[in-house]
């Protein structure tokens, strides 16, 4: 809501030095957020005033039309001669009255104005636009002709109100009545302790019979209906200057009389209205809600279904307005350049709506109108009738009209809202004495009535309708007894538990990868489902199945991710087309998996604690979200330098990757070979805990298949892990058990053993483990050596370093020998390992 | 050598002779002047100290002389012997002097060589930051709740006093998730903000509750320097018996204290949020300038814009409509809550200039911050 000072001051008596900041400050301290503080014509400096255009000579041979003009300004120009002025203008005559700037002037922007030669002339000044002026858009494109009885020599800054202050005011979704004039004068009033002279109250002659004839259908969607008639309305009348610089300021367009003063009104008291031209409409006015498939085009040219639940404005014909919303185009007031249809009879409308209602149409029909706006946060519907009675006046005093006698006001009956407070509730809520004194001068200088001791029963005014309950009202007592004076106290809570064991798991991972030389990226979760196909998923992959937005940011990001990989693709990428090629990227987040049958999440009732039944029905509603953990790599594992040379991230990086998870996690994992999705079949681990007794994949690293990488444009030989946080949490041992430490000698033995290259190593070092006992106190894969001609084809030899050591006393060589030995036995018989002679 | 059936006497044994001891210790402290390294040093060692050394063989001898010999020829011996090993001593030190001086140098190594074999990684600023502040609340005895990003409407409008009908449910920019079939009614959104969490807490949790919920949040915005779609919140609910505003605002100047020092507060500002009644902007004075910059063009502000100071988010006394749904008694139980954006407080308390750079996991944004921040 945009407010000019000078419209301000003109209910509120604010001390002559007050500027906008000093009042923004105060309204600030009440709860309205003036968000700024507009200067209008801050650098503006005169003499600009009103000349009459005595001649026109039109100069040839230039690109665009020129005028040469002589202008009365009066004794302005200290003379009384005719003022000389070059216009590139052309939307004026000789005799109109126009704006002349004069030299020694300045414009909004700091344009110095002084006599200068142009197209062969010497100009004295300039004939103004409003553009020039900075008096925002009206409408005209060219410039300024004033009203023919404007006088001549006259002050413009003045007359055009060029120097004001608007205060920009983002009005909160319970402050309807603020999004009015009269609503901020009276923040302002009670701000400064000041009278507020309230515009609404006006004289206003009672309801009568013989007003337009209006019938209510749904008195519950409209408790309040005021019509009244203005007629005779000159075709010629304008807006006068005085009225479309209120709404400039406001930031509303002037359109014509009749429009302008409806609009001028609403700023004015908040009461949306509606002129109808009174030749279109037929018969009885009435309100009721649409029926199906009623169609009505309108104001703004749209031709729109309305649904059942929509309040409608009807005549004999049908709908002519969407109520509360926007006007009908088939009663719409005729525009000025039409002469032969210019509206001269006008019904004007002054209604109260129900506020749900409101919303739902304007939201249904995606119209969100200034009406709707207010409608929606609460109009006072005590003031319609002051409304109607202010635009009757203003019709009749600029455009001639006479009003009728005729008044129609169709009321629901309702009573006023009371509420019953304790007076010590505002204390309690601040933690403040007040005292019940403070408390009800606060409530009354709201507008409210008060009576009663140690309970108060408050009626709230009718322009409040967002005070419901005790805490609102504690709240009136306590901004206006000044947030900036409440007491800082600490409240001490009970003692907490700390972090779970999954939050600082979550930590932990974090760390220990970014030690590890990680950087964490998090992404946005909007992926497309093209992004399937390129990781080479199978087409029953499960990770398939997304939840979709109704409203994605980019249709071709519809979904949301089932995997952090395209996510941390697209980091990866990022990064190495900014010139970074050496990338260890990580991420940990959620991910969402639908369930197999989608549910609608019910609406529940908000005046109870919903059962349990209720909350678990909600929650499945929802899809799975377990949180994950990934990294990808690209480049330089370990960079070249002066060291030595360096290494490429590599497979085995990726799953040394999981490892780290999974040890933060103290889940045991097991590592095997496996095939999934963008993984190089012939590069990618497996990762497998055992959960319940039963092995579970929880994640899969390694290298990416040549073929997504080529698809998604990754760096050659990229490697990726991505693995279920939750599931490792559920397996994992937060509370590993300290080993018992002998210290006794050790006694080791290397064995190198040679297998099939297809044995695992994995496999080989459990038989190894197996078959020591229990003297086995660590075991180390030292070596892997491939060689046909020594060890034949399709042989491998592993090294392995065999620590042995007692509990109880020191080996001795034959002891660790024959673990040793037992070791190598086992191992034989279950993988075909042989000792290399 | 000595001769057979001959009684011993000291004088007669050769290697005992006052002569040839002087003999092998003046020998020996020769050796060891004349090494000229540590090595030389230990070789002339154990020539002339070690088992099989003149003076060792020497000192055999003595056992074999009679008693009354014994005595003279082993304090002889001793007495060389001992100065042979104090000039060991001197010399093994003398040494080790000269190679510390020289060889040590001379195995010199440029120290300012690096050494990023594997350069550092980083966790996101967006993640310590929200943990530094859990961590603030946590030493006061709160407890963190999460809760999940894809939400039920109830849990994020209805429960917070957002009815279908609230101007305010329009003013959150929703994502709504696609119903069953791809229909558009499901019930369920991307939670525009972390009170869910506080609802979930209050249903779950015993009373009184106080926790502090940070978590990602999703809002319909373009990406852009000032804002994104995606965004991380925290916010604090206690519920309990007698708290206040004035708590409110001891707890938010405790928290400004924790993360941007001693003697910094907070200001209350009246507004309007369905969940809180009543409701409050909250700012912090300017960590920076301390609000000295406020009228003061010699000293503009950049991190206030000369303000003083710095908008924070938004807070109140829990609406007793929100215990009511929550089956919390509004009767005998009141509590606040606040909320505020992390991106926006990483930018002023680290200089952050673009909301692009906290979305786009350029590493170069990320490695200056580390664990911890």
């Amino acid at each position: 809501m945009r407010v000019p000072l000078s419209w301000l001051r003109e209910y509120v008596d604010l001390p002559a030095t007050e500027t906008g900041r000093d009042v923004q400050e105060r309204l600030v301290s009440a709860g309205l957020e003036v968000e700024t503080v507009e200067h209008l014509g801050a650098d503006l400096k005169g003499p600009l005033v009103v000349g009459q255009v005595l001649t026109i000579e039109e100069l040839e041979g230039f690109k665009k039309p020129i005028r040469f003009c002589t202008v009365n300004v009066g004794r302005a120009n200290g003379t009384g001669e005719p003022q000389e002025i070059v216009c590139g203008a052309r939307n004026f005559a000789v005799g109109d009255k126009v704006v002349v700037v004069l030299p020694g002037a300045t414009l909004p922007g700091g344009f110095s104005i002084s006599a200068r030669k142009t197209y062969g002339k010497v100009s004295h000044g300039m004939i103004c636009s409003s553009d020039e002026l900075g008096m925002g858009d009206d409408g005209s494109k060219g410039i300024i002709v004033l009203p023919p009885e404007t006088e001549v020599g006259k002050d413009a800054v003045e007359l055009l109100e060029l120097v004001d202050e608007v205060l920009d005011i983002a009005v909160t979704a319970n402050r309807g009545d603020c999004l009015s004039i009269r609503g901020v004068a009276r923040e302002t009033a009670i701000a400064y302790g000041l009278p507020l002279r309230d515009p609404a109250l006006l004289d206003v002659p009672g309801p009568n019979a013989f007003g337009y004839p209006v019938k209510v259908s749904d008195p519950a969607g409209c408790d309040r209906f005021t019509a009244r008639t203005v007629t005779g309305l000159s075709p010629e009348a304008r807006s006068p200057i005085w009225l479309q610089r209120r709404l400039q300021k406001v930031g509303m367009r002037p359109i014509s009389l009749a429009v302008d003063v409806t609009n001028y009104v609403m700023m004015e008291l908040g009461q949306p209205l509606h002129a109808y031209d009174r030749s279109l409409v037929q018969g009885t006015i009435g309100v009721r809600r649409a029926e199906p498939g009623e169609k009505l085009v309108t104001l703004d040219g749209v031709a729109r279904t309305l649904d059942p639940e929509d309040l409608v404005i009807t005549d004999d014909r049908g709908p002519i307005g969407l109520a509360g919303v926007m006007g009908g185009a088939n009663t719409e007031i005729a525009d000025h350049d039409d002469a032969d249809n210019a509206t001269s009879d006008v019904v004007i409308e002054a209604a109260h709506f129900d506020a749900v209602s409101i919303a739902r149409t304007a939201r249904r029909h995606k119209l969100s109108s200034e009406a709707s706006r207010r409608f929606e946060r609460g109009v006072d519907p005590q003031a319609a009738a002051a409304a109607a009675q202010r635009t009757v006046d203003l019709l009749v005093l600029l455009a001639g009209g006479s009003a009728e006698a005729g008044v129609t006001e169709v009321v629901a009956p309702s009573a006023p809202h009371t509420i019953a407070v304790p007076a010590d509730h505002p204390d309690k809520v601040a933690g403040v004495d007040y005292g019940r004194e403070t408390v009800v001068r606060r409530l009354q200088q709201i507008g409210c009535d008060v009576y009663g001791q140690d309970e108060l029963i408050v009626t709230v005014p009718s322009w409040r309708p967002d005070l419901l309950e005790i805490n609102d009202l504690a709240e009136e007592v306590i901004r206006l007894e000044g947030y900036e004076n409440l007491p800082s106290t600490l409240p001490k809570p009970p003692s907490g538990r700390g972090l779970t064991h999954r939050q600082r798991l979550h930590r932990r991972i974090g760390r220990a990868l970014a030690g590890a030389g990680y950087v964490e990226a998090p992404n946005y979760p909007f992926i497309g489902e093209q992004v399937f196909d390129q990781l080479l998923l199978e087409a029953d992959d499960p990770a398939r199945r997304v939840v979709k937005l109704t409203n994605p940011l980019s249709d071709e990001e519809p979904a949301l991710r089932t995997s952090l990989l395209p996510g941390l693709f697209g980091a990866l990428r990022r990064n190495d087309g900014r010139g970074a090629h050496d990338l260890a990227l990580f991420e940990t987040g959620l991910v969402f998996l639908p369930h197999a049958e989608q549910r609608v999440a019910a609406a529940l009732p908000v005046d109870r604690r919903p059962t349990d039944e209720e909350i678990a029905e909600l929650d499945a509603a929802l899809p799975e979200q377990p949180r994950h953990a990934a990294v990808v790599l690209a480049g330089a594992r370990e960079q070249a330098g002066w060291w030595g040379k360096g290494r490429p991230a590599d497979w085995a990086d990726a799953i040394e990757a999981a490892r780290i998870v999974a040890r933060e996690a103290g889940a045991e994992l097991i590592v095997r070979g496996g095939q999934y999705g963008p993984w190089h079949p012939g590069r990618t681990a497996e990762l497998v805990v055992v959960a319940g007794g039963a092995e579970k994949v929880v994640g899969h690293a390694g290298e990416l298949h040549p073929r997504v990488i080529k698809a998604l444009s990754l760096p050659a030989r990229t490697c990726a892990m991505e693995i279920d946080l939750d599931a490792l949490e559920a397996v994992g041992d937060d509370t590993p058990q300290a080993p018992s430490i002998s210290t006794f000698p050790v006694a080791t033995q290397d064995v190198a053993l040679v297998v099939d290259k297809a044995v695992p190593h994995a496999d080989v070092e459990a038989a190894l483990r197996e078959g020591a006992g229990e003297l086995l106190e660590g075991i180390r894969l030292f070596d892997v050596y491939e060689n046909d001609e020594q060890l034949g084809e399709g042989r491998k030899s592993l090294a392995y370093a065999l620590r042995f050591r007692a509990a109880d006393r020191t080996l001795t060589v034959d002891e660790a020998s024959a673990a040793r030995d037992a070791a190598v036995a086992l191992a034989g018989e279950r993988t075909g390992a042989v000792l290399r002679g | 050598m000595s001769a057979p059936n001959k009684s011993y006497d000291p004088v007669e044994v050769e290697a005992l002779k006052p002569e040839e001891i002087e003999r092998m210790r003046d020998e020996a402290l020769a050796a060891f002047a004349a090494a000229d390294s540590l090595d030389a040093l230990q070789e002339a060692k154990v020539a002339h100290t070690g088992g099989t050394s003149p003076l060792a063989l020497a000192n055999r001898e003595i056992g074999a002389l009679p008693p009354h010999a014994k005595a003279e020829a082993g304090k002889r011996v001793g007495q060389a012997r001992g100065a042979v090993s104090k000039a060991l001593a001197a010399r093994q030190s003398e040494l080790e002097a000269e190679r510390d001086a020289r060889v040590l140098v001379e195995e010199a190594v440029d120290v300012t060589l690096p050494h990023d074999r594997v350069p550092a990684g980083a966790r996101h600023p967006l993640t310590t930051l929200s943990e530094r502040i859990e961590d603030v609340f946590v030493a006061m005895g709160y407890e963190v709740a999460e809760g999940p990003e894809i939400e039920a409407e109830w849990f994020n409008f209805d429960a917070l006093n957002i009815g279908p009908d609230h101007p305010a449910r329009g003013e959150h920019d929703t994502f709504f998730v696609q119903g069953p079939e791809g229909g558009t009614e499901s019930g369920v959104v991307l939670r525009t903000h972390t009170s869910p969490v506080q609802v979930r807490s209050l249903l779950s949790r015993e009373l009184p509750v106080y926790v502090i919920c940070p978590g990602r949040v999703y809002r319909t915005d373009e990406l852009d320097a000032t804002h994104t779609p995606v965004f991380h919140q925290v916010e604090l609910l206690a519920i309990d018996e007698g708290l206040t505003m004035a708590g409110l605002k001891g707890t938010l100047d405790h928290m400004v204290q924790s993360l941007f020092g001693e003697g910094m507060k907070t200001r209350l500002r009246p507004n309007f949020f369905p969940f809180t009644e009543p409701s409050a902007e909250m700012d912090m004075v300017c960590y920076v300038c301390r609000g000295e910059s406020v009228g003061n063009p010699d000293r503009p502000c950049r991190t206030c814009s000369s303000e003083g100071w710095i908008e924070l988010g938004g807070c109140g006394m829990v609406n007793p409509r929100v215990l009511t749904a929550c089956g919390v008694d509004p009767e005998k139980y009141s509590g606040f809550a606040f909320g505020f954006g992390i991106e926006r407080m990483l930018m002023f308390r680290h200089n952050v200039e673009d909301m692009r750079d906290m979305v786009e996991g350029d590493v170069r944004f990320t490695r200056p911050f580390g664990m911890e921040i």
